[in-house]
């Protein structure tokens, strides 16, 4: 056995049971030599420990007690603290999920209100124009209309008596008053007949008025049509408002609904915001391929940096500041709100941002689509020499149809970068999805721990309760005796209190 | 601030490229053609392991060619010579021109009366010291017969630690047809000249199979 050094160097003295396991001799044996007889020896020892944990039961049990009771306390205790942190995580989750349901909804409803005002800025701006066309087109059709009315020809009753005068002349004689008014007569036929021709053509002017309002008619119709159609589409984006600010006001209010809503929708951005940023990987990957090798020309082929090779690292460099620059275009753009900075810059300055940013990702597109052709002619360069090498000089004539993989290489080199810019987009969602979804895992986590340790705590409780049955199982035959005594005490006890 | 974050950068710059000195990768191949007697006839068979070794090596990889002939041990008998570039256009340039150089060599090569086969690879083993490069392999295209000019003194060790000296197309000799005895002797004595001071050897007569080569 390793012998222990006591602290001023010397030897310590090793335990009773160290010189039993020295000498050969187990505790067992021990235990059972302390009489000539093992089974009495047994037996002593059986009454002797059953005695002497039957004195300590009471000591014995209340630290069975206090132990589980400080256990089931402490594992209580860390079970509220933990649901306290679940309860902190949820609120502040809850906050960061109404905060940015609450900002997606005034963006929302920002751009609808936009709209509306292009709409009445487009088409009822010039309101009163409109209405001053269509009074005037109302004006010239009554004036038209004023101008065709029909009007009817002298009514011929007086022709009537004039023919009567002239018939009762001849028949009484009077053939110069009949002469006369025969004449006058004809006259009047005759100015009948002119009156006619007036009336005719008064009539054809009429139609032809008519005819130059039915343009107006139609104008006015389409104009009233066009109208129309703006405010049923201003009625409509109302009512899509109205459901928006609804929504709106259950964020503000913090209706349990519209929590559930915002936190299924989180995980959706997530998982869609998710699987377009893979693609986009994909997208990079390819990027990467094309001009990682003719990178090599550029700054060597074998020189490390990290235990990574330079030409990579510049390769993903370069992919990198694409998307950075795209990142900031969109930034630009207000289309995405990663860096408020930018956001909160003066138009101009933003508008400048624009510019220098296309540039760069121009400039960049166009040095990936050289890189994307010397790749093209470098692999050309390597098969000729290995050809050469291998003795096989009739697989160094390239086929005619070559530019097409150069130009399509080309191509992607350059569109590439600018298909990357729009990473951007799922990349914002993707970060404020991921943000809610970190804090409803937190939740669960929490959660779940809160429950674990309040049965741990209650598992501990009834433990002990069980322990001290298990304690006091051997010690049945005092507890027996000790019972049977009480009862026998009380018997004793039970005749004198009847009589008193 | 902003001198501070490019103080940074450069600090992580230089602890990723300067934190542990990088290991060397490059190889460094020297090849010794033996040009006596009839075996002049095999320098096509060398020629074809010039270019398949030359197509195995890659950037910053040095490989040199040289003939063993009566004084083995001396720059003049290096045919062929590059220490591969950085880029990889440069590198297939300078293949292209090596395989030119062996290919003019093979096609005028000359017989020579002695065979110094001792002294060309002490000039292998100084050229490949000189280009210190992460792998040194020697290849001996010969039949191991060595054959010295008097008063040319080859009797001591050279240092052959951390080299792989592999003979490729060990060719019977009519002697040793009679006594095969002679060709096993020949190719222990080398064995142990390059094993006793630390080096590897190997021999290669199988041409088709030379994946193993580097």
């Amino acid at each position: 056995m390793k012998k222990a050094r006591c602290p001023q160097g010397r030897f310590a003295k090793p335990p009773v049971y160290a010189y039993y396991y020295g000498s050969g001799v187990t505790i067992m044996s021990f235990m059972l030599g302390i009489t000539p007889w093992p089974v009495a020896s047994a037996l002593l020892w059986i009454i002797l420990i059953i005695a002497a944990l039957y004195l300590v039961r009471n000591t014995a049990h209340k630290t069975i007690q206090g132990a589980a009771q400080a256990l089931h306390r402490s594992f209580r205790i860390a079970s509220k603290a933990v649901s306290r942190s679940e309860q902190g995580l949820a609120t502040r989750n809850r906050d960061v999920l109404l905060a940015a349901g609450r900002e997606a909804k005034e963006r929302i409803i920002e751009r609808e209100f936009d709209r509306i005002n292009e709409t009445v800025r487009k088409d009822l701006a010039n309101y009163s124009a409109l209405h001053r066309s269509l009074s005037e087109s109302i004006g010239r059709i009554e004036k038209d209309h004023q101008e065709a009315v029909d009007v009817p020809p002298d009514p011929p009753g007086w022709v009537k008596a004039v023919e009567a005068v002239a018939v009762l002349d001849s028949r009484e004689g009077r053939v110069q008053v009949g002469n006369i008014l025969s004449d006058i007569h004809k006259s009047l036929i005759k100015a009948h007949k002119e009156a006619m021709t007036a009336y005719h053509a008064a009539s054809a002017k009429r139609h032809k008025l008519l005819c130059i309002m039915r343009p107006e008619w139609r104008q006015i119709q389409q104009t009233l049509l066009q109208v129309g159609k703006n405010v049923d589409s201003l009625l409509s984006r109302s009512v899509t408002i109205d459901r928006l600010m609804q929504e709106y006001e259950d964020i503000v209010h913090g209706q349990d609904r519209a929590i559930s809503v915002l936190s299924s929708s989180s995980l959706v951005n997530l998982f869609v915001s998710a699987f377009v940023l893979v693609i986009a990987i994909g997208g990079a990957t390819i990027n990467f391929s094309l001009i990682a090798r003719p990178m090599a020309e550029m700054v060597g082929g074998t020189s490390l940096i990290g235990g990574f090779r330079t030409a990579d690292i510049a390769a993903l460099v370069i992919i990198l500041v694409e998307i950075s620059m795209g990142l900031f275009l969109m930034e630009s753009l207000r289309i995405t709100r990663l860096f408020p900075v930018i956001g909160a810059l003066p138009d101009r300055t933003r508008v400048r941002m624009i510019y220098i940013t296309f540039t760069i990702l121009l400039l960049l597109a166009s040095v990936e689509a050289g890189l994307a052709y010397m790749r093209e002619i470098l692999l050309q360069d390597e098969l000729a020499t290995s050809a050469l090498l291998r003795g096989d000089i009739g697989a160094t004539v390239t086929s005619e149809y070559m530019w097409i993989t150069t130009a399509a290489q080309m191509g992607m080199g350059f569109i590439l970068p600018f298909a990357l810019t729009f990473v951007a987009i799922p990349l914002e969602t993707f970060v404020h999805s991921l943000r809610t979804v970190i804090g409803l895992i937190g939740i669960s986590l929490l959660w779940t721990l809160s429950l674990v340790l309040r049965l741990l705590g209650n598992i501990f409780l009834y433990l002990g309760t069980l322990l001290k049955l298990v304690y006091d199982l051997p010690l049945f035959v005092p507890l027996w005796l000790e019972e049977r005594r009480a009862s026998n005490a009380e018997d004793a006890a039970l005749p004198g209190r009847v009589r008193q | 601030m902003r001198n501070g974050i490019l103080a940074t950068f450069c600090v992580l710059l230089i602890s990723c490229g300067a934190g542990e000195t990088p290991e060397k990768t490059n190889i460094g191949v020297y090849m010794l053609l033996d040009t006596s007697g009839t075996y002049t006839e095999e320098l096509s068979k060398a020629e074809q392991i010039i270019r398949y070794t030359l197509s195995q090596l890659d950037a910053t990889d040095s490989f040199a060619v040289a003939r063993i002939d009566t004084g083995s041990f001396s720059e003049k008998d290096i045919i062929a010579k590059a220490s591969f570039d950085d880029r990889p256009s440069a590198v297939n340039r300078q293949k292209r021109i090596f395989a030119q150089q062996v290919s003019e060599f093979v096609a005028n090569a000359k017989p020579s009366p002695y065979t110094d086969i001792t002294g060309g690879l002490l000039q292998a083993v100084e050229f490949l010291n000189e280009k210190d490069t992460g792998k040194k392999t020697i290849l001996i295209f010969s039949d191991l017969k060595e054959d010295l000019a008097e008063g040319y003194v080859r009797d001591f060790d050279i240092e052959f630690a951390g080299f792989n000296v592999i003979a490729l197309n060990v060719t019977k000799l009519r002697s040793d047809n009679i006594n095969p005895r002679e060709y096993l002797e020949r190719l222990e004595e080398w064995k142990g000249r390059v094993e006793k001071t630390g080096g590897e050897w190997r021999v290669i007569n199988d041409l088709d199979g030379l994946e193993g080569l580097l």
